[in-house]
């Protein structure tokens, strides 16, 4: 029973994505309702499962043989299967019950975001396809069931980020988000694949079996996971798609930013952990990758205009603290950050969606003074933010204490290294939540649009308060030890004294941006980087050497290949034809000759003729 | 003597469409409609047929519930008919299916009945002239005999004659309903591949004189006539090279890009649906099945070239600047990938080549009525003069994005299984050497995902160029949407139901590992 509900969380945003494929695709109604109900059955099974699964639930069915690992001559035996099967437990069905919740507060603002929109089926069925793909990740038993779900994900985003018809970057957006996954997607692969061949099944159950692999195997394969990890989860150097990904709706980005997609690679890596705690190399990895992507995001975020791009590199750091987390041996508090941070960061999305929709630009240069016109907006936004910030009792200071708090309690480099940036970035994380709470919602409106800003319509307004309540509550969670043991942390979540510490940061901060703001309020308070500006703004130029390391190179083999193709391998084939034309020609002309020579050749052969038989003949009677 | 229903069935997989291609080619001009209405019947007969075929192997299954055949035999058909054919000469006629070479004919009786139903609709321009569909549909339908017939040989000679059938309509398709270089690309096409028909012939004596039998089931028997070491080399070498040109194996392809491009769109569908796959089959069936031990001398070789084949193939495409003419090369690309897996000689390379082989069918035949659709209503299939698809024509544009992300490999679609269990095939194959490879393949994988993607751009998004603004019709028409509502839904089943071929192929693959793996 438990495994048929787990099974029919991703198939019911499924079938209804299959559905909305086929309606007209201007129907909005019909449309709208799918993909309602597919989110909503979707979080009402998760609920259900929160009540009913203790332990591992497993179920498993083989779909397919791909033939024996060995023949009967001996070695390896049994069939090389791929099954379909869930495996859930609390942590799967808590990070389950995010996804339907953002999945569902993003099909409801939706139908009111894109009211004028002539594509809506398409695009609601895309969503959810979406939140399918990414509940198969999260139930999937099998390895080869979860890279399927992995990468419909990427797809998706693929579509949604290029929906917006009207933006000319949106094209090119949608296809870098793509690629840069699918090319961290290939390590990905081939890791599942060596961890297929060497455990001899795809089931997570058979893979992380205790003595299965050897260590070297383990850190082969977990290094090859991690390229894909950081693909999806935007993690240094693969983070470069995330930004630019904003040419979608924003309650795409909510949906990507939250609970699908970037969580993904993190939730993996909680899943698979036995593995990772079993290579020390790996979670070295992991934590220089935390340590760059936590800042690099944190400073990318401090200058940027476009309140989306904001957000969105603020992602990129949050989702380094999970990284960190990760690192320094504490999946629960990656995922506990995880269920916080989906439900703070698809709060602020979705609230700046309904700003742009009032004022109807991304850039907070145009905005200003919206508090009063925006109340709930403001304050929802006001939670998500001081959540994102880490300020007490919120939901955002529990998490992050809790991965603060495991990092600095442990010994060693990595810990030091989490918690050396974790502290930075919270004092940068700081900086630029209030840059934009100040810049969005105080001061003195910046065009015309933005002093007769509005409160959205009813389906955009209830989503971000009903998140709002998450953000602000869940930290609350922590005090309890059954949460903390569903997450994985039998020894319960603790906040100490040391809690103060980031406060402290914070609270440096907020007063730094706010006296910057404060002195000159229609500046933005990021004057005070001076010519740092610009290098952050460009996040380092990392976009340019990706451009010229990557990219370059690969177009101009490509063209070499083509001639090289074409002129080289091809120019064979066509001068071998045109050579024995030429040839025949040649002989043909030969062929051509006056009766007087025709005649002497004809005798002249039957002489030789003759007097090779004469010759043979002699020799050989 | 009687014949059984399953051996009828059989026979009327070959027998419908020789029927229906001289049947529809003798009916007057003025019929010239009811005779591609015919061509249809006689394609649906067949392909009727072959469907029915599946039911004898179930009853049979239900007889015999052990799954595996006696060890040593290979070629083990579930319906097979063998008759005298010349008896002076010992030539039999000797046809039978069985799991590796079923979904295959299934597959070109669909790709034939969905050609010749989109024949109904429309034909190709001849050039000028009068109206000549119904010859156009009974060429479909002799190189659907032809191709048939070579899936269900089971005569070495057989094999041949049937490989060569397919050989002349073909020409004929290109050279009269092609494009602007028609010409040069159908004898291009014909020279090429009569090259490879010439090693074949060669390979078939060599293997016919040294065993002393053309029968494929006896051949390729672990017990069967022994051939030496030598001749087992020879053979294969020459078979491989046929199979080679056909499938076609890089550097030995240029005749795909030029046939497939000028070909007319139902050309281009069997040609890449089906044709290539008489290579990809004779290499696994004849070749490695008859010399295993020159395919395990040959098989490092083979292994180098498919992963050249996915790299360049991938790599030409992101420089390609012809809709068809990138899908040609895709591919090149893909077939690569069912190569690797032969060349792995392992039950799982085995058989991520046989799936790899129905899916590509599948994909690159939608991708080529696509990209056929989009030529015609357009008028040029330069990617530079397209653009902006999906503001005129929202449907087309779709099925497009879903055909290119099918044959992309994303899970969850046909073209995953068997490009996937190519790499877990050559992983599990073991060694540097095959690792290598794999890896090589893997980052093939990520170059299709990028030239799809560069294409999709160009073609769907931005906006419409001249071209695409004056597209007519932008609706699809009816025989459009059903000549293609099969391949769209086989592209999905497929992929979350790979089993459907699996599971047909699990036991003959096996079989023929223990003929090739035995040390």
């Amino acid at each position: 029973m438990t495994g048929m509900l787990g099974a029919a969380l991703p198939l019911v945003p499924f079938a209804m994505a299959l559905l909305g494929f086929l309606l007209p695709h201007a129907s909005r109604l019909w449309a709208g309702l799918l993909g309602i109900v597919g989110a909503g059955v979707a979080l009402v099974v998760a609920i259900v499962l929160a009540f009913t699964v203790d332990g591992v639930v497993e179920t498993s069915h083989a779909v397919a043989t791909f033939g024996e690992l060995a023949s009967r001559t001996g070695g390896l035996s049994g069939d090389f299967e791929v099954t379909v099967g869930v495996r859930l437990d609390s942590a799967a069905v808590y990070v389950a019950i995010a996804v339907g919740v953002v999945a569902l507060a993003v099909q409801v603002f939706s139908t009111a975001y894109l009211r004028s929109d002539d594509r809506y089926a398409p695009y609601a069925a895309q969503i959810s396809l979406f939140t399918a793909a990414m509940l198969i990740v999260v139930v999937a038993g099998d390895l080869i069931m979860l890279l399927i779900g992995w990468e419909v994900m990427g797809i998706c985003s693929y579509l949604l980020i290029a929906h917006d018809r009207r933006l000319p970057e949106a094209p090119a957006a949608a296809v870098k988000a793509f690629l840069v996954t699918r090319v961290g997607d290939v390590g990905f692969l081939l890791g599942i694949v060596i961890l297929g061949v060497r455990a001899g099944s795809f089931r997570l159950a058979d893979v992380l079996a205790p003595g299965v692999l050897d260590p070297t195997t383990i850190t082969v394969v977990c290094l090859l996971l991690l390229c894909g990890v950081a693909g999806k989860s935007a993690q240094f150097p693969l983070h470069t798609w995330l930004p630019d990904a904003m040419a979608g709706p924003t309650p795409i980005s909510a949906l990507i930013h939250a609970a699908t997609m970037v969580a993904a690679g993190i939730y993996v890596v909680a899943r698979l952990f036995p593995l990772f705690v079993a290579s020390p190399t790996a979670l070295n990895v992991l934590a220089v990758i935390a340590a760059v992507t936590m800042l690099l995001g944190a400073l990318a975020a401090t200058v940027q205009d476009d309140i989306k791009r904001v957000l969105a590199w603020s992602t990129v750091s949050q989702i380094a603290y999970m990284t960190g987390a990760l690192a320094v041996g504490a999946p629960a508090a990656a995922l506990f950050h995880l269920l916080t941070h989906a439900a703070f960061k698809a709060l602020l999305f979705l609230a700046a969606g309904s700003v742009i929709h009032a004022v109807g630009t991304n850039l907070m240069s145009r905005m200003g003074g919206l508090r009063r016109s925006m109340p709930v907006t403001f304050w929802c936004t006001t939670i998500g933010l001081a959540s994102l910030v880490g300020l007490p009792p919120l939901a955002g200071f529990f998490s992050k204490e809790e991965i603060l708090h495991v990092a600095v309690a442990g010994s060693g480099w990595r810990n030091l290294l989490v918690y050396g940036v974790g502290l930075a970035t919270v004092f940068i994380t700081a900086g630029y939540a209030t840059r934009v709470w100040l810049r969005t919602f105080f001061g003195q409106p910046r065009s015309p649009e933005a002093s007769h800003g509005h409160e959205p319509s009813r389906p955009m307004a209830w989503p971000v308060v009903a998140l709002a309540v998450p953000s602000a509550l869940l930290g609350f969670a922590a005090l309890s030890p059954a949460f903390a043991e569903a997450l994985g942390a039998p020894e319960g979540f603790t906040i100490g004294a040391e809690a103060a510490v980031p406060l402290v940061w914070a609270a440096l901060a907020i007063a730094g941006v706010w006296w910057a703001w404060r002195v000159r309020p229609a500046d933005d308070p990021a004057r005070v980087l001076g010519p740092l500006r610009p290098l952050f703004g460009n996040a380092f130029y990392l976009d340019a050497v990706q451009h010229a390391l990557v990219v370059r190179p690969v177009t101009a083999l490509a063209r070499a290949v083509r001639r090289a193709d074409e002129s080289g391998v091809d120019g064979v084939v066509e001068a071998t034809g045109q050579g024995t034309l030429s040839l025949g020609g040649v002989v043909a002309r030969a062929h051509r000759a006056g009766l007087p020579r025709a005649v002497t050749a004809v005798l002249g052969g039957a002489a030789v003729l003759g007097l090779a038989a004469v010759a043979i003949g002699g020799v050989w009677p | 003597m009687m014949l059984e229903a399953n051996q009828i069935l059989l026979l009327v997989t070959l027998v419908a469409p020789t029927v229906g291609a001289i049947a529809a080619a003798t009916l007057p001009a003025e019929g010239d409609r009811a005779a591609r209405i015919l061509a249809t019947v006689a394609a649906g007969v067949a392909f009727v047929a072959s469907v029915l075929l599946l039911l004898s192997r179930s009853t049979q299954a239900l007889v015999d519930p052990v799954p595996s055949y006696p060890y040593g035999i290979v070629v083990s058909p579930w319906v097979e008919l063998d008759l005298p054919w010349v008896p002076g000469l010992d030539l039999r006629f000797h046809i039978g299916v069985d799991g590796i070479s079923y979904p295959l004919v299934v597959l070109t009786t669909l790709l034939t009945l969905l050609c010749a139903l989109y024949t109904c609709w429309r034909v190709p321009d001849s050039g000028g002239g009068p109206v000549r569909g119904r010859h156009l549909a009974a060429l479909l339908l002799v190189i659907e005999l032809g191709i048939v017939g070579v899936f269900l040989a089971l005569d070495l000679v057989l094999f041949f004659v049937f490989f060569e059938v397919v050989l002349l309509p073909m020409y004929a398709v290109i050279a009269i309903w092609g494009g602007e270089r028609r010409r040069h690309a159908a004898r291009k096409f014909v020279l090429y591949t009569l090259l490879g028909s010439l090693l074949l012939l060669v390979g078939v004596f060599t293997v016919v004189a040294s065993a002393g039998t053309a029968d494929l089931v006896a051949l390729s028997t672990a017990a069967g006539p022994a051939m030496p070491y030598g001749v087992q080399l020879a053979a294969f070498i020459l078979l491989a090279l046929a199979f080679a040109v056909k499938s076609p194996l890089w550097p030995l392809h240029t005749w795909l890009p030029d046939a497939h491009t000028e070909a007319p769109t139902v050309g281009s569908v069997i040609l890449a649906g089906v044709l290539l796959k008489m290579g990809t089959y004779g290499l696994l069936r004849v070749a490695v099945g008859v010399a295993p031990a020159g395919a395990e001398a040959v098989a490092p070789v083979l292994g180098v070239l498919a992963v050249m084949a996915i790299l360049v193939g991938g790599l030409v495409c992101l420089a390609q600047t012809d809709l068809k003419r990138l899908i040609a090369y895709s591919s090149v690309g893909h077939m690569g990938f069912v190569l690797l897996g032969i060349a792995t000689l392992t039950s799982v390379g085995f058989q991520a080549a046989l799936i790899g082989n129905i899916a590509h069918g599948i994909i690159t035949g939608l991708l080529f009525f696509l990209a056929g659709a989009i030529k015609d209503r357009a008028h040029t299939g330069a990617l530079g003069e397209l653009g902006g698809l999906r503001e005129t024509a929202p449907g087309l544009s779709g099925l497009l994005g879903y055909a290119a992300i099918a044959s992309l490999g994303l899970p969850g679609l046909a073209g995953f299984w068997g490009e996937a269990f190519a790499v877990v095939a050559a992983f599990s194959r073991g060694g540097p050497f095959w690792i290598v490879l794999g890896v090589l393949a893997a980052v093939g994988a990520a170059l299709a995902a990028a030239y799809f993607m560069r294409m999709l751009r160009q073609v769907t998004h931005g906006p419409p160029s001249p071209a695409v603004s004056s597209l007519t019709p932008a609706r699809l028409a009816g025989a459009e949407v059903w000549s293609w509502a099969p391949l769209v839904v086989l592209a999905l089943v497929l992929g979350l139901v790979p089993a459907l071929v699996t599971e047909l192929s699990a036991v003959p693959v096996e079989a023929l590992i223990g003929v090739v793996g035995s040390p």
